[in-house]
This record gives C-alpha cells, sequence and structure tokens, in this order.
C-alpha cells in the first residue's frame, strides 16, 4: 500500500474496530437510527472540519472557526427576531460575511507574512467580541420557516432519520473531496503544504490560494453556524467555544498531518464518526461522564501522533534504503 | 532555420552587481542549439549570479541578452520560462508529497468543467516520461523514487514547459556514477534534440565526459570559453584558479619541518560517499592545508573530523590514545575546533552580541548547568575583541552588522575561547577585505607558534603556500596526494589538483 494511505487506513481502521466492541456490548448500536443521529448531532462540527482540512493540509490553521459560528448563529437570531428578511435572505448574508471574514484573514497572513496561528487567533477574539456586540442573550428562533426546514428527513431503512442538516454534511463532505482532489484549486492547496517556496516556483499562485482557502475555511464555518443555528433554534455568544479545537483534532484523528501537504477529506469525515462514536458510547452506558470523550479523544490524538511520526521515520528509511540500492 | 550560424541564446557585456560587490563584469556568454556548454568557476566566481539573470530571478544592471537574435530581458522564471528557459536545480525542486504525475503538470492539469481529468494526467505524465526511458508509476508520490529519477522527472518538466534551453545547475552533485550515466545519457538525447544546455557543475571529469564547450567565470569576469576537445584539464584548472603557471613568486615561508609530535592521527578516516577514507596525522603546532577545488570533498574531510556528519569508518588518536569522534559535541570535549566555510549559515548567530558568540562555544563546552558568570563572559569577550582587533563599537552589539572580516574574527574567538589544540578552518579569508586577510594569515602563524595544530582549506593557493607545513590535495572526494616540504608551491598543487583520475569514476 503506498504510504500515503496508511494514516487513512489506521483511522478506518480503529473506527470499524471501536464499533465492533460497541456493538459487541450494545447490539442496538449498529442501527441507522444511531448513524442518523451520529450525523445530526456532529453535522455542524463535521462541517467546520472540513474547512479545517484544507487550512491544515495547507500548512495553516484556523482557530477562529468556533467564533464564527456562535457569531453566525447569533447574527441570523438577531436579524430575524428584528427584521422582516426571509431566513434564506440572512444565511446568504451571513454566509458572504463569513466568506469575507476568511478572505480577509488570508490576505492578512500571505501578504503582511503573519503565521496563521496569530492572524486567525485575532480572527477568533474579533468574532466572538462581534457576537458579543450584537448580543450578549441567548436569542431563540421562533420563525415558521424553521420548522419547516426541521420537518425535512428521509426515513432510512431500519427507522433511522437522516435529518437535513445531517444530508448537508453528507454533501460537504462529497463536495470537500471533489475540491481536493479534482480541481487545481485542491492540488495547489497540497503543493502549499508540501513547500511553498517550491510551490511558488512551479507556477502556484500563493496569494490566491492562500485567500481561497481561509475564506473556504470561513464560508464553512458560517454554514456551519447556520448549521448549528437550525440545530439549536437559538443564537447565543457563548456557544461553540472550542469547536475549533474539536474541529483539528477530528482533522488529525482522520490521518491529516499537522505539519501540512498529507492528508484527506474522507479521513476527516472517519474522524468525526470516531468522535460522535465515542460520545454515542457514553450515552448508551449511561454512568460514565461526559468527559470521558475528552479522555479518549486525547489517547486517540497521542496515539495518531505517534502513527504520523511512526511513518514519516519508516518512509525516510525507505528512501535511504532505495538510495543504497541504486548506489551500490 | 534562415540562419543556422545565429547562436540560440547570446549575452554580451552583462552586468550586475549587488551593494559592496561586482558579481558580473561585462561578461560575454552565447549558446549554440544542440550544444552542452559547461560554465566552471570556484565559488563567488558568478557562475550563480548569471544564471539568475538569465532565468529572471536577478535583473541584469546591463549588458544584452539575445535569445535567438531577439532581445529578451525576463521578469521572472514564467517569464524565462515563457521564452523557453528551463531550470533544474541540485536541489530537486519539485513537491515529494505530490504524485509524480501531479508534479509534472501542476497549474496546467488538463480539466474539463473545471475538475481535473486525472485519469488523462497520468496517462500524459506516462508518455512524456517514457520519451525519457522512465517506466515508473506516476501515481506514486514522487518522494518514492530515488534522487536520481527526480531529478529526470524535473528535467521533463522544465523541457516540457520551456523547451529551447535547458540550465542543469549541478544535477549530479548528490548522484553516484551510475545514476550519473543516467542523467547524461538524457541530456545527449536533449542535445540531438536541439535544444542548448547550460551544465554546471565542480566535477572535472563529467565537464569532459559531456561538454562540447566549456566557459570559465572567475570574480565576475570571463576567463574564457574553450572547446572542450581543445583543453587540457591542467589549463582548465588553471582558468579555474586564475593561477599563472610558473608565475611562482611567493617564497614558501614554512621551509622547516614541524619537530612537535603528532598530536592527533586519524587512519582510514572516511564516511561512504561523502569522502574517501583517509589517513592523517597531525603535529603539534603545525598547519596542514587542504587544497582542492569546490566540492572535491575538502569541506567534507572537515566537517568528518568534526562529527557534523560523523565519519562512518576508521578511528581517530589523540595523542596515541583511542577518541571518539561521533558529533561536535564529542569533537570540542576533545578539544577541536572548527570554524565553517559558510558563516552565515553555519557560524555566527547574528541576532546575538558579539560577547554571546564569542563565549558561545565555550559555554557548550561547559554544559547549560553551569553557566558562565557575566563578569567572565565580558573579560573573555573584552579579551579577544582587543587581542583580534575586533571592530565593534560595543560588545553588546550584535554581531551580524559587523562587517565580514569582523564576524570571521569573531567567530575565530569563539574557537580561541575554548583554549583548542586542534583546529580546523573551512577558507578563512572568504568574503573578506584584503587588510582582515592579511590579519587573519598572522593570526594562523601566530597560533601555530603556540602549539596548536591547525587544518586549514582555501582556494587560494598562494595562501595556503605560506603558511602550510604540509599540502593535501583533494580531487573527488579521496586524499590524493601529499605535498611537503619545498614541494610545496603553487604549480604542483595545481598539477595534483588536475591530474586525470582513473578514466571510470570510482566510487
Amino acid at each position: 500500500m503506498k504510504s500515503r494511505y496508511l494514516p487513512l487506513a489506521a483511522t478506518i481502521l480503529i473506527f470499524v474496530l471501536a464499533y465492533a466492541l460497541c456493538y459487541a456490548q450494545f447490539p442496538s448500536m449498529l442501527s441507522t437510527r444511531v448513524i442518523g443521529n451520529l450525523l445530526t448531532d456532529n453535522a455542524f462540527l463535521g462541517i467546520v472540519a472540513v474547512g479545517m482540512t484544507f487550512v491544515i493540509l495547507s500548512g495553516g490553521i484556523d482557530l477562529s472557526v468556533g467564533s464564527v459560528i456562535a457569531f453566525t448563529s447569533v447574527f441570523i437570531a438577531v436579524v430575524l427576531a428584528n427584521t422582516g428578511l426571509h431566513p434564506l435572505a440572512v444565511f446568504a448574508l451571513a454566509l458572504l460575511i463569513a466568506t469575507a471574514f476568511g478572505a480577509a484573514m488570508g490576505a492578512v497572513i500571505h501578504y503582511l507574512e503573519m503565521p496563521p496561528f496569530i492572524v486567525t487567533l485575532a480572527g477568533m477574539f474579533l468574532a466572538r467580541g462581534m457576537a458579543f456586540v450584537l448580543s450578549i442573550d441567548s436569542i431563540p428562533v421562533t420563525h415558521p420557516f424553521y420548522d419547516t426546514l426541521q420537518s425535512f428527513y428521509w426515513r432510512m431503512p431500519g427507522g433511522g432519520r437522516l435529518t437535513l442538516i445531517g444530508g448537508l454534511l453528507l454533501l460537504v463532505f462529497a463536495v470537500g473531496i471533489l475540491i481536493a482532489h479534482r480541481t487545481r484549486f485542491g492540488a495547489n492547496i497540497y503543493a502549499l503544504g508540501g513547500d511553498a517556496t517550491t510551490a511558488r516556483l512551479m507556477g502556484v499562485s500563493v496569494g490566491r490560494t492562500t485567500i481561497g482557502i481561509y475564506a473556504l475555511s470561513g464560508l464553512l464555518a458560517g454554514l456551519s453556524g447556520i448549521v448549528f443555528s437550525l440545530y439549536t433554534t437559538a443564537g447565543y455568544s457563548l456557544s461553540a467555544v472550542g469547536v475549533e479545537l474539536d474541529a483539528i483534532a477530528a482533522v488529525v484523528i482522520g490521518g491529516t498531518l499537522l505539519t501540512g501537504g498529507s492528508g484527506f477529506v474522507a479521513g476527516t469525515f472517519v474522524g468525526i464518526l470516531i468522535m460522535g462514536l465515542i460520545q454515542t458510547y457514553i450515552i448508551f452506558d449511561g454512568t460514565l461522564s461526559s468527559w470521558w470523550t475528552k479522555i479518549v479523544v486525547g489517547v486517540l490524538l497521542f496515539v495518531f501522533i505517534f502513527l504520523q511520526k511512526g511513518i514519516l521515520w519508516l518512509s525516510a528509511r525507505k528512501a535511504a534504503a532505495l538510495h543504497h540500492a541504486h548506489g551500490s | 532555420m534562415e540562419k543556422p550560424q545565429e547562436p540560440l541564446l547570446s549575452v554580451a557585456s552583462l552586468t550586475k552587481s549587488f551593494p559592496g560587490a561586482l558579481a558580473l563584469d561585462g561578461v560575454d556568454f552565447t549558446l549554440r542549439a544542440g550544444e552542452v556548454h559547461a560554465l566552471l568557476g570556484e565559488n563567488g566566481a558568478g557562475k550563480s549570479t548569471l544564471i539568475k539573470c538569465l532565468t529572471g530571478a536577478y535583473r541584469r544592471d546591463s549588458g544584452d541578452i539575445r535569445l535567438s537574435g531577439r532581445q529578451v530581458d525576463p521578469r521572472d522564471t514564467f517569464e524565462a520560462q515563457a521564452l523557453g528557459i528551463g531550470t533544474v536545480y541540485q536541489e530537486v525542486n519539485l513537491l515529494p508529497n505530490l504524485t509524480v504525475a501531479q508534479n509534472l503538470y501542476l497549474g496546467r492539469q488538463p480539466t474539463r468543467f473545471g475538475m481535473v481529468g486525472t485519469r488523462r494526467m497520468n496517462a500524459g505524465a506516462q508518455a512524456l516520461l517514457s520519451q525519457y526511458g522512465l517506466d515508473i508509476d506516476v501515481t506514486r508520490e514522487l518522494s518514492s523514487y530515488s534522487v536520481a529519477v527526480q531529478q529526470i522527472i524535473a528535467i521533463a518538466r522544465a523541457v516540457d514547459l520551456s523547451g529551447k534551453i535547458l540550465i542543469l545547475d549541478e544535477p549530479t552533485a548528490s548522484l553516484d556514477a551510475q545514476e550519473v550515466r543516467m542523467v547524461f545519457d538524457i541530456v545527449r538525447a536533449l542535445r540531438e534534440r536541439g535544444l542548448g544546455i547550460i551544465f554546471i557543475t565542480h566535477f572535472l571529469n563529467q565537464v569532459f565526459e559531456i561538454s562540447d564547450r566549456i566557459t570559465v567565470l572567475r570574480n565576475g569576469r570571463l576567463v574564457g570559453t574553450r572547446n572542450a576537445v581543445d583543453i587540457e584539464r591542467l589549463d582548465l584548472v588553471t582558468m579555474m584558479l586564475g593561477h599563472e603557471l610558473s608565475q611562482e613568486t611567493i617564497a614558501h615561508r614554512a621551509a622547516h619541518k614541524s619537530e612537535g609530535e603528532v598530536a592527533y592521527r586519524f587512519r582510514d578516516f572516511g564516511r561512504a560517499g561523502t569522502i574517501e577514507p583517509f589517513n592523517l596525522e597531525v603535529r603539534r603546532g603545525e598547519v596542514v592545508g587542504v587544497a582542492g577545488l569546490l566540492g572535491s570533498g575538502r569541506t567534507e574531510t572537515a566537517e568528518a573530523i568534526f562529527g557534523v556528519r560523523p565519519h562512518a569508518s576508521g578511528s581517530a588518536e589523540k595523542n596515541s590514545r583511542q577518541l571518539e569522534l561521533s558529533g561536535p559535541r564529542k569533537a570540542i570535549a576533545a578539544g577541536l575546533g572548527f570554524c565553517p566555510e559558510d558563516r552565515k549559515t553555519d557560524g555566527i548567530v547574528g541576532d546575538l552580541s558579539v560577547r554571546e558568540n564569542i563565549v558561545l562555544a565555550l559555554q557548550a563546552r561547559r554544559g547549560w548547568a553551569r553557566p558562565l558568570p557575566r563578569q567572565e563572559q565580558i573579560e573573555i569577550a573584552d579579551r579577544f575583541i582587543d587581542a583580534l582587533d575586533i571592530r565593534t563599537t560595543d560588545r553588546e552589539k550584535p554581531l551580524r552588522l559587523l562587517s565580514g572580516g569582523n564576524q570571521q574574527k569573531a567567530i575565530l574567538a569563539r574557537w580561541l575561547a575554548t583554549n583548542p589544540e586542534f583546529l580546523i578552518l573551512d577558507e578563512p579569508t572568504r568574503g573578506i577585505d584584503v587588510g582582515a586577510h592579511a590579519e587573519i594569515i598572522r593570526l594562523i602563524e601566530r597560533l601555530c607558534e603556540d602549539g596548536v595544530s591547525l587544518l586549514v582549506i582555501s582556494s587560494e593557493l598562494e595562501e595556503l603556500v605560506a603558511y602550510s607545513h604540509r599540502v593535501i590535495v583533494v580531487r573527488d572526494r579521496e586524499h590524493v596526494s601529499e605535498l611537503t616540504g619545498e614541494e610545496i608551491n603553487t604549480d604542483n598543487i595545481v598539477r595534483a589538483i588536475a591530474a586525470d583520475s582513473q578514466p571510470e569514476q570510482a566510487r
């Protein structure tokens, strides 16, 4: 097997093993109901994790997405409560703002040659602060259109429900995979993560790609905010704290190298499923504290860090062996 | 072609200067279609500046570049590429994490409705590489192939993108003999196709093997262009090193032999692929000079001894006692010191002050748990600033603000502060002005009077002759001869460097 598929294979293996363990203890966990809920409950995290995958593949990081989700949900709630705008128009406006916000951060990162960590940290405070400016209270959304949207679902065989936001999650992943592997933009993202200087020498427009990456991450954070708003039917500026870290965890567990240049959007999907599975297990068990999620995620992250180091070490050794084989 | 006589590329009186240095001074150069033209010269000769002017990385100050008779002025590498000038560098400038096909087609992938046609791209890559005799899986990552294959892929991309002129900047530096043959076969095939190829290398054997013509630069000036069949190795080395034979003027100062006992002895010391095993004895108070062309294994010798790239075979002794030299820390503990060639990247810590740079090695030897008292640091720094006449307004000034010669002296001070018994200097006089030059040479002589053993690597043959008790000549990563006493003069050194090695390349 090609070494770049190894982390993805490991992620899938862990997911299958974990699911088998869960099934052995609670046979009812293998049902479309559980899967449907898993998708619905993790929709907003999964959507934002797709954007995070692109950012990390390019060798960057985006810490602002949690705050952007909060801002978007508050923005929607405030505008719906105070104006007569149709939710769809508000959604479009929210997406526009979130995308522009991401693009601006990308421009700062590229043109001022600032580390993404600092720029998006600033973006994180800024977006959270703007949410507080709009409202410090939790504002409920009571629009009939929300009820309509929530009533859409597809009943899967076995009684599970694939809700609108669950379906949106799958759609975003499908589009993400297409972008990563079937567009020039996707190839440029991988190139940037491999070596930005070389990528520039090979003709990649580093500026346009960087801005595009963070704009995409902002767009998906905005979309995630809309999903979060539909999921909670409220907007609250203190919500979605730390979601950016959960997204990074999902990306890394999904087998993407934090140094950039190697990984798969599909891996992130499995990463999301693993994290959701742990939560589901805890709910089924009933006695475990929900903090066990954090502990297991922490352990998994460590496992993946070691795995990535091991793979790097192995491929370096293979390269050396290759050279020797030619040399003798 | 209406005018077959017209050269593919002609450069006339090209000049380029940088603050404080004239990198190219009125250089002429022509390249014909279907020839391999070697460009030779030591470090700082102006080869890379010339190449960068051609590829648009630098803008020339004055002069004329004509491509097929039409004046061109590439502003960046893409414009040069569009004009037909492609470059392949020593370090493969491709992306190891992408597939071979992606590397070949990055930025120009075949698309349909905005989607990349992966299958079409892979087929194209396969077909392109088969022209070069490579039948490999193009869907694997680039990093899974050897450097030689990567180099060929880089050539394929450059030719596919530009297609008139191919510049090969030391493409063979990290390849072994068999891989070099592979690359040369391809270069010959491209020559048949009518490309003009500029070939830069330090390996004279390779120059004679593949070049049609040879141009030598020195200190930014054109020394001359010759047909490869018309020139002897000896003449070529003389052109490169700039020394006129039989013009021996500088007397060998240290005609006397050093009488000290052997302090360090190296037996079969070496590392496969970088430097062949060598035997070396260094006496107390002796200066051993190391001569050879760039890339011949001079620096590699020093790095093996100091443990920068640790030796793989052989053993070392100090005063007849076994010595372990597996890394710089061990070497420092054994009384060694090393001033590397490129002080900008290997030696100075530019943002630290003069004082901190001077005490760095001493502190490293003491270990981090026993910091040098501030007062002692100041005393040491002041002593050396005074002794070596380091021109600085303040001992707390960041080292990068000092001139090259003073930086070099600060690095010397760093090692002298550790009271080394064996000091290795790699090109101690490169890039510093004439006054500082003489001071460094005086310092070398003073050190050896104090009983320090020295190994000095230098391209300045007169300099080596002036202070060395013995001179080791290095060629093709091998210590090939040793000159002592009266034998030491520039004539003999140049002859030893130029002497033909075995017809087949030893590896």
